[in-house]
């Protein structure tokens, strides 16, 4: 936690304006307003000012008036988070990193593209795409989502399984320190010298540096790619068929299922010829050499009838693979046309649970009286149950955030966690105290203080002071326990 | 098969009252890795905690005490026709999981498989006040907390240590051959990372003694139909070949006399000019270098290809044998060593003498 800022706003703000563009210092409320909130929109807090640096010595030279003053420091891509980790601190400075959006350098013989951080996650691939190459990590708000908030949240998508996460597909990162030196973590080699701080940066969630400049190893775009649609009458058998093909030696390229809540909004939304009384749904896209899938989808359409499938349809064209994709990436706005508002979960769970922890929200559902539906990256375990609500019912939110809690409880009670892309931020900082313990929670402190010893960097994030872990716990009658309790299911 | 984790934990608190230091030792196998260690340390011994805690081949997560062999770790996996997809390498019979991760050891697949760091999903950890502490999962996607888990890769023990291990297996491929064909060192870096450009299932390419060596993984009918596409000969014994490589026994890296270093570059960069022999592997990624020399003089043409150098076998190791740290990395390093062991009782000075 900082301190009481050492100066005032109009100090501060006459400060930065001697080497900031004076446009780029914001200090009214009019013009911050944007600023109050990323994604995560229930949360919102309104910053002392904001600023826009277009030079990584500015970027230094604010840290450093902050450090000194005590000043917080949050720092901000797009806006697109969903767990409001770049939320502004009342007494701090928003950082934003849009002026820093130029693709510096793409090398299409080494594969790999250095990048500003305010460059958006599609436009790497869209550049790219000329010498067929491609990034990895299409976390689905990728048409406005930036590099450097991908590196601070540590950024997954669709393809996890098989392509892997933001820290897989990285090589190294320019970052500014809280104490204003610029550090140059990883190398253009695939691993440096001694312990792998670009791990521990990815996924920081802003509070151990800011990015000025990102790395990333691009990807061949595979020869074909193709998708099994699947439907199912049971979760179950669905679940099992997502083991199914894994077991048979088959990585897909993306492995996503829907529930039938799900199904139907999209299908409602995207006309994509969903089995509309399936209850479980699966897209399983295969890609690579031509042969490779041929031989791969055929042997996935078999695995899927044997486990039961009610119905298997595979993409014969492009335009169908993109009709079948169309309803899943449409989920959210479809459960958006649905109700007035819905709050976005994002817990992981080892895959084997999906029916028991499914049928256990759907009791919660009753209980809670709020509707859930429910979209999982099925290959990698990660689930997005979206709670259905309307905000202007009085206190619909509150039971909608008691809802999400017990459902993130539940993740970690069968060996998952409370957070599998969106990160912790605000939104799921009391959760901690269910994943960690007092003594793991202080060893994120220390590794925090290590960075930033003045603690300004994105304060009251991420990691929860822990005396209030201890109210959470008690309040909620939560017995922390490391043991995974397996068998309250058999 | 035992857990020994309560003695593990005894011992570090003794040694931190006593203002005792540790070795921390596995299977003993990489003890040639490293600074020199310090003669006077106690050795705590992980080597007998032992065994596989869970294992859910569906899942294709395995989770394992960190003294376990890799052998005993494959041979499990191998019955669900599963693997570490990383390669590991064993640098003998008892090389452990746990030293794999604490050097970042990977073998000719890491730069498609991924690498031991990328495979890992959690661990615990004994820190240096004694405590034995969790991070990360057993699932696939997890970014709650820092990731204390992946910052133990290539640390050396110095941050603590590593009891138990939760990271992700895959299934073998299906069918693998190897393409060989002769070239010079001039030509075969374009050519290994054009080829790696190419959406087909390459898996491994290295070159040494004017070959270079392609590995094609995968579905049976994508991998021989690349193989028809492209140039070089089927290699008989390809297998043999690259667990060669992988395990550090083929000929350019016999004998301890020649210092053995390892050049981490930009895959595409050019190959350093200097007096010795070099092995190529990754794609061009990972450089193996046999010549005499000292890390200051090897550090400018690292750097010059994007990367990094490190000593790796023989040579001094009372000087420094890792890359040089700049200073501002230097001082977050020391806290974050702080950070997990205030009294300094792990690996004191195995990897950099300032730590």
């Amino acid at each position: 936690m900082t301190t009481k800022p050492k100066v005032s706003k109009a100090e501060l703000a006459e400060q930065f304006r001697a080497f900031i563009d004076p446009d780029y210092v914001i200090t009214d409320d009019e013009t911050m307003k944007p600023y109050e909130c990323d994604g995560m929109s229930m949360y919102c807090e309104m910053p002392l000012l904001v600023v826009l640096p277009e030079t990584v010595e500015q970027v230094q030279r604010v840290m450093r008036i902050c450090n000194e003053n005590a000043v917080p420091v949050v720092a901000r891509g797009a806006g697109t988070g969903l767990s409001a980790g770049a939320m502004p601190n009342k007494e701090g400075v928003v950082l934003s990193l849009a002026k820093f959006n130029r693709i510096v350098e793409i090398d299409p013989l080494a594969r790999t593209a250095r990048l500003q951080p305010g460059v958006r996650n599609l436009a790497i691939s869209e550049e790219a795409a000329q010498y067929g190459l491609y990034y990895g990590p299409d976390p689905s708000s990728q048409i406005a989502c930036t590099i450097g908030g991908n590196v601070a949240e540590n950024s997954g998508g669709v393809h996890c399984l098989k392509y892997g996460l933001t820290v897989h597909n990285i090589l190294s990162v320019e970052m500014v320190t809280a104490e204003g030196d610029v550090v140059i973590v990883g190398s253009d080699g695939l691993d440096s010298c001694g312990m792998d701080l670009l791990a521990l940066m990815t996924g920081s969630e802003g509070l151990l540096g800011v990015v000025t400049e990102v790395k990333v190893k691009l990807l061949p775009k595979p020869e074909v790619a193709q998708v099994v649609m699947a439907g199912f009458d049971d979760v179950q058998k669905g679940g099992d068929a997502v083991g199914g093909i894994i077991s048979h030696g088959i990585i897909p390229g993306g492995l996503e299922m829907m529930d039938g809540h799900a199904i139907i909004a999209a299908d409602d939304f995207a006309q994509a010829g969903y089995p509309r009384d399936a209850k479980a749904l699966l897209l399983c896209e295969v890609d690579g050499t031509e042969e490779e899938v041929h031989e791969h989808i055929a042997q996935a359409e078999e695995v899927f009838r044997k486990l039961g499938a009610t119905s298997v349809r595979t993409s014969q064209s492009e335009e169908e693979r993109a009709l079948l994709w169309k309803g899943r990436k449409s989920a959210f706005p479809a459960v958006g046309r649905i109700s007035p508002d819905y709050y976005c979960m994002d817990g992981t769970i080892p895959r084997r649970h999906i029916a028991y922890v499914l049928t256990e929200m759907e009791k919660m559902s009753e209980e809670f009286g709020l509707r859930v539906a429910n979209v999982f990256h099925a290959g990698d375990g990660n689930l997005h149950p979206l709670i259905l609500f309307d905000a202007n019912v009085p206190g619909e939110f509150e039971r909608t955030e008691a809802f999400g809690s017990r459902i993130l409880e539940m993740c970690v009670e069968v060996g998952g966690c409370i957070t599998g892309e969106h990160g912790v931020g605000v939104e799921k900082i009391r959760q901690m105290a269910v994943q960690f313990n007092d003594e793991e929670l202080q060893q994120f402190h220390d590794v925090k203080a290590a960075f930033d010893p003045a603690g300004i960097l994105n304060p009251g994030k991420g990691v929860p002071a822990l005396r209030f872990c201890q109210e959470y716990r008690s309040l909620e009658h939560k017995q922390h326990t490391h043991e995974h309790t397996e068998a309250a299911h058999g | 098969m035992a857990d020994i984790s309560q003695q593990l934990k005894e011992q570090v608190l003794q040694a931190r009252d006593s203002g005792q230091k540790l070795n921390i030792v596995g299977g003993g196998t990489k003890a040639f890795m490293g600074r020199e260690a310090d003669t006077d340390a106690g050795t705590l011994n992980v080597g007998e905690h032992t065994g596989i805690v869970d294992y859910h081949p569906v899942e294709l997560v395995l989770t394992v005490r960190a003294g376990t062999p890799l052998s005993e770790i494959e041979a499990t996996l191998a019955e669900e026709g599963q693997c570490l997809h990383f390669e590991p390498p064993h640098l003998g019979a008892a090389s452990t999981i746990g030293g794999t991760l604490a050097c970042n050891l990977s073998g000719p697949g890491r730069p498609w498989a991924g690498s031991v760091r990328d495979q890992v999903l959690g661990i615990r950890l004994l820190n240096g006040k004694g405590e034995h502490l969790r991070f990360g999962g057993q699932v696939m996607k997890n970014v709650a907390g820092y990731d204390v888990s992946r910052l133990q890769a290539g640390a050396l023990g110095t941050l603590g240590v590593i009891t138990e291990i939760s990271m992700k297996v895959m299934p073998k491929p299906a069918a693998s051959l190897t393409l060989v064909q002769e070239m010079g060192m001039d030509e075969v870096i374009h050519y290994m990372n054009s080829r790696a450009a190419e959406p087909k299932p390459i898996t491994a390419a290295c070159w040494v003694d004017g070959k270079v060596y392609l590995r094609l993984s995968g579905a049976k009918s994508g991998v021989e139909a690349t193989a028809e596409k492209w140039s070089g000969e089927v290699m008989e014994e390809g297998d043999k070949f690259w667990q060669e490589v992988q395990d550090f026994h083929h000929e350019f890296f016999a004998g301890n006399d020649v210092p053995l270093w390892r050049f981490a570059v930009g895959s595409a960069a050019a190959t350093p000019e200097l007096e010795g022999n070099w092995f190529i592997d990754w794609a061009g990624s990972q450089r193996w270098f046999r010549g005499a020399g000292e890390l200051k003089d090897l550090e400018p043409p690292a750097r010059a290809a994007g990367g990094q150098v490190s000593l790796f076998r023989g040579g001094d190791r009372n000087g420094e044998v890792m890359h040089h740290q700049p200073e501002a990395l230097k001082g977050i390093q020391r806290r974050i060593k702080t950070a997990f062991d205030p009294d300094n009782i792990f690996n004191p000075g195995r990897l950099y003498s300032w730590l």
